[in-house]
């Protein structure tokens, strides 16, 4: 086995007052010393949608939104749900929703989840779909910007612009979230603040 | 809407900065009768990537932690071991695989789990296990070994959020912070430079910890100049990939009483979950977490947060996410956490010391260790023993926080003198 230097001791007059354990490696000895195993397990999930999600599924083929009500407590959310998680009772009825919103909140992310680098940054954003309660969004993309930087696309969208979904075509559709390839700031209305 | 229960109870009244009083909730049907106290602190060294395995990290806590103590293994009792997911080590039920490194063998023994909120959920777990009357001495360790899964950790985050409707859109960890963040500063109008003041305090606190990681000297300017990961984040707005292990020994008040003249006091536990609808909460303010601060403030006589509690280690996986917390266990007002930081209310000489320690984004973010490295340091700042690192004034109560799963868990911790 390889014997990597350990980090030099720093020497601080604070706690815990015993010597530290624990060897350092850096990126290099790591790369030399450390044997990588890449595994690809072979699995494959068989995720039922429920029948809430089903349905919404359902909506997004059709070029639909769809939300849920509860009556007890008011409020209309989306994505739906077979039951209120807060009254614990089941939903009360299905509510159409426009496929309009605000943006409550977004990113403009220039990284993959290994951290490489994006050239073309996704601005993953949560969407407010209009005639939910308060607050009440998802997450999807926002598209549609000719802009790479993030003061272009700051100066093309920001908390509380208005956008509308962009579908795909009816031919191309498959049940799926990304029936809906991303939503776009609404001409004319482009940033509220 | 009105409803009863948690989730609308409990109203802060006064919203002055003045020590807001808390009108409490009821969350706990009666104060324990059993106290619990920390007789013991003990960590590796936290790392990018560590020679040493998971096991030996967590023995090297535990073995530090229960020298602190003045115990030995066959005194322990029972074992609460706080790790995250098992996809960093590709290790499938790793708590149990850990087992021999955590002091757990033959011993009445579980895993604490709730993501990144594990490591005071361990401190929980424990407090549980003793106040119960079942136990007199309990190992509490914190372990994660992040370094193991490659190309990076972030690999393990991807299945956290909803096959169905979420990730056919590829999204990644950093999303939800870099959206929360957004929101909390469009909700208060704050600017990137009020948060990144948060990554210099810290990794210069860290300057002085032992086990640091990424403690260094930085200005705001250099905080901001480092790469946009996911806008508004920045780089060094990030806790590091981290290897490290973190324990603590808790006693009952008589065996505390024979092991040490210092025990440390759990005053107060306390926990929430928020729903896994993410998109339908309020993004602006962790509400999860002041449930969770109430219920351990109501355990521990807190009533006046502001006044009574000294010092303060939240959760700072992310720069916004110390002020978030901040607000969350109502030590600051909303959306004034930055302005206070600005201020200097939280440096270690301030009124109100927040981490430290260094926390996470300066000694390290090795998750469930993590943790366990904010109790352990409130253990010896309570002591009076912390050195380079001592808050001034005699500190008699602290609070730790943390949090984590998918943004939704708060995990909250009262320790003090008395």
């Amino acid at each position: 086995m390889a014997k990597p230097a350990a980090r030099p001791p720093r020497v601080i007059d604070a706690p815990p007052h015993l010597p530290m354990r624990g060897r350092a490696l850096s990126d290099d000895e790591f790369h030399r010393t450390t044997p990588t195993v890449a595994w690809t397990p072979r699995l494959e999930y068989g995720w039922d949608t429920g029948a809430a999600i089903g349905r919404f599924l359902d909506g997004l083929r059709g070029g639909k939104i769809y939300g849920v009500r509860c009556r007890v407590c008011g409020r209309v959310v989306t994505p739906p749900r077979a039951f209120c998680e807060l009254d614990f009772k089941p939903m009360d009825e299905w509510v159409e929703l426009p496929d309009t919103g605000t943006i409550n909140t977004f990113s403009i992310c220039y990284v993959t989840w290994d951290m490489k680098p994006l050239r073309t940054p996704q601005i993953p954003a949560v969407i407010e779909i209009d005639g939910t309660s308060p607050r009440v969004g998802f997450l999807h993309l926002v598209g549609g910007l000719r802009a790479g930087s993030v003061d272009a696309i700051r100066a093309q969208i920001g908390v509380g612009t208005p956008v509308r979904a962009v579908w795909k075509t009816p031919k191309e559709r498959e049940g799926a979230i990304t029936d809906v390839l991303h939503f776009a700031p609404i001409d004319g209305r482009r940033k509220a603040r | 809407m009105q409803r009863r229960g948690i989730m609308t109870d409990g109203v802060i009244a006064g919203a002055g900065k003045a020590a807001p009083a808390i009108r409490l909730s009821g969350l706990i049907k009666r104060k324990p009768r059993r106290r619990v106290a920390v007789v013991g602190a003990g960590l590796s060294l936290f790392m990018r990537r560590a020679l040493d395995t998971g096991k030996e990290l967590s023995y090297y806590a535990a073995a530090q932690a229960m020298e602190t103590a003045g115990i030995r293994r066959r005194d322990i009792e029972g074992v609460i071991m706080a790790t995250a997911p098992d996809a960093f080590d590709g290790v499938h039920m790793k708590g149990d695989w850990l087992l021999d490194g955590a002091g757990g063998v033959r011993r009445p023994y579980m895993r604490a789990y709730v993501g990144g909120g594990s490591g005071v959920f361990s401190i929980i777990s424990g407090w549980t296990l003793v106040a119960s009357g079942l136990f007199d001495l309990v190992l509490v360790v914190g372990e994660e070994k992040m370094s193991t899964c490659q190309p990076h950790p972030q690999g393990a985050f991807i299945t956290i959020f909803d096959h169905t409707i979420e990730r056919p859109l590829g999204p990644n960890l950093l999303w939800i912070f870099a959206l929360e963040q957004n929101r909390y500063m469009s909700t208060y109008g704050l600017r990137n430079e009020d948060i990144a003041l948060v990554s210099v305090k810290n990794k210069r606190n860290a300057l002085d910890h032992p086990a640091a990681q990424v403690a260094k000297e930085l200005t705001v300017k250099d905080v901001l100049a480092s790469e946009v990961v996911a806008w508004p984040v920045h780089r060094l707005m990030v806790s590091p990939v981290s290897d490290g292990a973190a324990a603590l020994v808790l006693a009952s008040e008589d065996v505390a009483k024979r092991l040490t003249d210092k025990p440390v006091w759990v005053q107060g536990v306390g926990w929430a979950l928020d729903t896994s609808y993410w998109g339908n909460r309020d993004l602006a303010y962790p509400r999860y977490v002041e449930q969770a601060a109430r219920m351990a403030y109501e355990m521990a006589g807190v009533t006046e947060p502001r006044k009574q509690i000294h010092l303060a280690e939240p959760y700072d996986p992310f720069a916004y996410k110390e002020l978030h917390h901040l607000e969350g266990l109502q030590l600051a007002d909303k959306g004034k956490a930055p302005e206070d930081l600005a201020q200097g209310r939280f440096d270690r000489t301030g009124p109100l010391p927040v981490c430290p320690s260094g926390g996470l984004m300066g000694v390290g973010n090795p998750i469930a260790a993590a943790g366990v490295m904010k109790l352990c340091e409130l253990f010896w700042q309570l002591r009076g023993e912390a050195g380079a690192r001592q808050v001034p004034g005699n500190p008699e109560r602290g609070v730790a926080q943390a949090w984590g799963d998918l943004m939704q868990v708060g995990t909250v911790a009262v320790l003090g003198t008395r």
